[in-house]
């Protein structure tokens, strides 16, 4: 048994857990945050992406004891209040999902890369970059079509806050 | 998974020390002995993670000579500005593994040391001449990778880092497993003051090789025309459901000719 200390979704959290723990059931069973989900468990779907430290990692494939000390964001700590995340408004406006299994993973791995692409993105580069996320409901037009949308929201949000700040 | 001790490293010294516990394994990325442990494939009673380690992370770049420090991840690598001036191959070899969250986690370190049969970084290593630097010595990377998942490793011996000098050509190809994206052949090419080098990964029933045919003919001139007659004997190639030896020994030869392609470009 380890303790695990994490900063969740802005809030310190720590618990006891088994050295085996995996992130993701950390995430699930001793906090509650049952947003990131499961898929294959084999580290192919992506259905359990989360941010940690900044980085979109599969939390189904780290321990949770590695994560201790780090900042992790879920998938329930994107909305500001009622206000959805831009990734996800242009989820629910494009139709981004079928079933609603892989959506958690699809738009945390979504907000790590129009993060990762301040320069704005194009479909191929899309596409490629979902590589780690299956929708098992084939719905990938319409993910493809919020992502690229949504990365267009926020570089304009970027530009309004930059003249903002001038 | 069954239960392990989890204890992460506060130096090398200290991870060679806490690697003496029990059935212990080192983990770094941990995006292939993690997943390994949930299907039981491996059950080390100990881990000891080097993930963390300052000392291991980063690329340096001084003239030619490259020195990545082993927790090095994969996306630092494919994203180094100084690397991708001096050796842009490898920064694209480094963006071709797996996905953009394994890219997050997985280290060249763990790479090697793992020396999958079908993984990138180890026919890169070879076709560099790299040094592989450890916590005990340093070995050349021709005298590293001695089978499938076997390496000049000894017990208790940590990768801290690979260095080589960065060739005046070179490039890699691969062509993946449509489902699992490894290499079913991927060959890394490199021109450098010796001559021309390549290795091919996901091939060799032995794991990583060099092949000797496209060396020779890479010898006189390093050009993709010199590749057009190019026989890869398929003895000693991998046959499984997903490619046969003949089939391979023709990618090799493919991958090679659009490999020394990019290198001229």
């Amino acid at each position: 048994m380890s303790d695990v200390s994490l900063t969740v979704n802005g809030r310190r959290v720590s618990g006891n857990a088994e050295d085996r723990t995996l992130l993701v059931h950390f995430l699930r069973e001793h906090l509650g945050l049952t947003g990131t989900h499961v898929g294959c468990d084999t580290s192919q779907c992506g259905a359990c992406v989360v941010h940690v430290d900044g980085r979109a990692v599969k939390s189904c494939s780290m321990l949770a004891v590695q994560a201790s000390g780090s900042t992790v964001v879920t998938i329930e700590g994107l909305a500001d209040g009622a206000e959805l995340h831009p990734v996800q408004a242009a989820f629910k406006e494009h139709h981004g999902l079928q079933c609603g299994f892989c959506t958690p993973g699809m738009i945390m791995t979504a907000t790590d890369m129009i993060a990762r692409h301040p320069q704005g993105l194009d479909e191929a580069t899309v596409r490629a970059e979902l590589e780690g996320n299956i929708c098992r409901c084939t719905g990938y037009h319409n993910i493809v079509k919020a992502i690229l949308a949504a990365s267009e929201t926020m570089a304009k949000g970027a530009k309004g806050k930059a003249k903002q700040a001038a | 998974m069954y239960s392990v001790n989890y204890h992460r490293a506060s130096s090398v010294a200290d991870a060679a020390r806490q690697l003496k516990n029990g059935d212990a394994k080192l983990l770094s990325g941990g995006m292939t002995l993690i997943p390994a442990m949930k299907t039981r494939l491996a059950s080390p009673s100990d881990l000891v993670d080097v993930s963390r380690l300052k000392e291991l992370q980063g690329v340096k770049v001084s003239g030619k000579t490259v020195t990545i420090g082993a927790a090095t991840t994969h996306y630092d690598v494919s994203t180094d500005e100084k690397l991708k001036k001096v050796c842009p191959a490898l920064a694209h070899m480094a963006s071709l593994i797996g996905d953009p969250a394994v890219r997050h986690r997985g280290t060249i370190g763990g790479s090697i040391a793992n020396n999958d049969p079908a993984a990138d970084y180890p026919a890169a290593l070879l076709a560099l001449g790299a040094t592989i630097v450890t916590n005990k010595r340093e070995i050349a990377a021709d005298k590293f990778f001695k089978g499938l998942f076997e390496t000049a490793l000894k017990e208790g011996e940590i990768v801290t880092a690979v260095s080589f000098t960065a060739p005046a050509k070179a490039a890699y190809q691969k062509f993946r497993n449509p489902a699992s994206r490894y290499a079913i052949v991927g060959v890394f090419v490199t021109k450098g003051k010796d001559g021309a080098r390549a290795a091919v990964t996901g091939a060799g029933e032995d794991g990583v090789f060099r092949s000797k045919e496209i060396e020779a003919a890479l010898a006189k001139n390093f050009d993709a025309a010199a590749l057009g007659g190019l026989k890869v004997p398929a003895k000693g190639l991998m046959s499984d459901i997903h490619a046969s030896a003949d089939y391979r020994a023709n990618l090799i030869a493919v991958m090679a000719k659009r490999a020394v392609a990019a290198a001229n470009a």
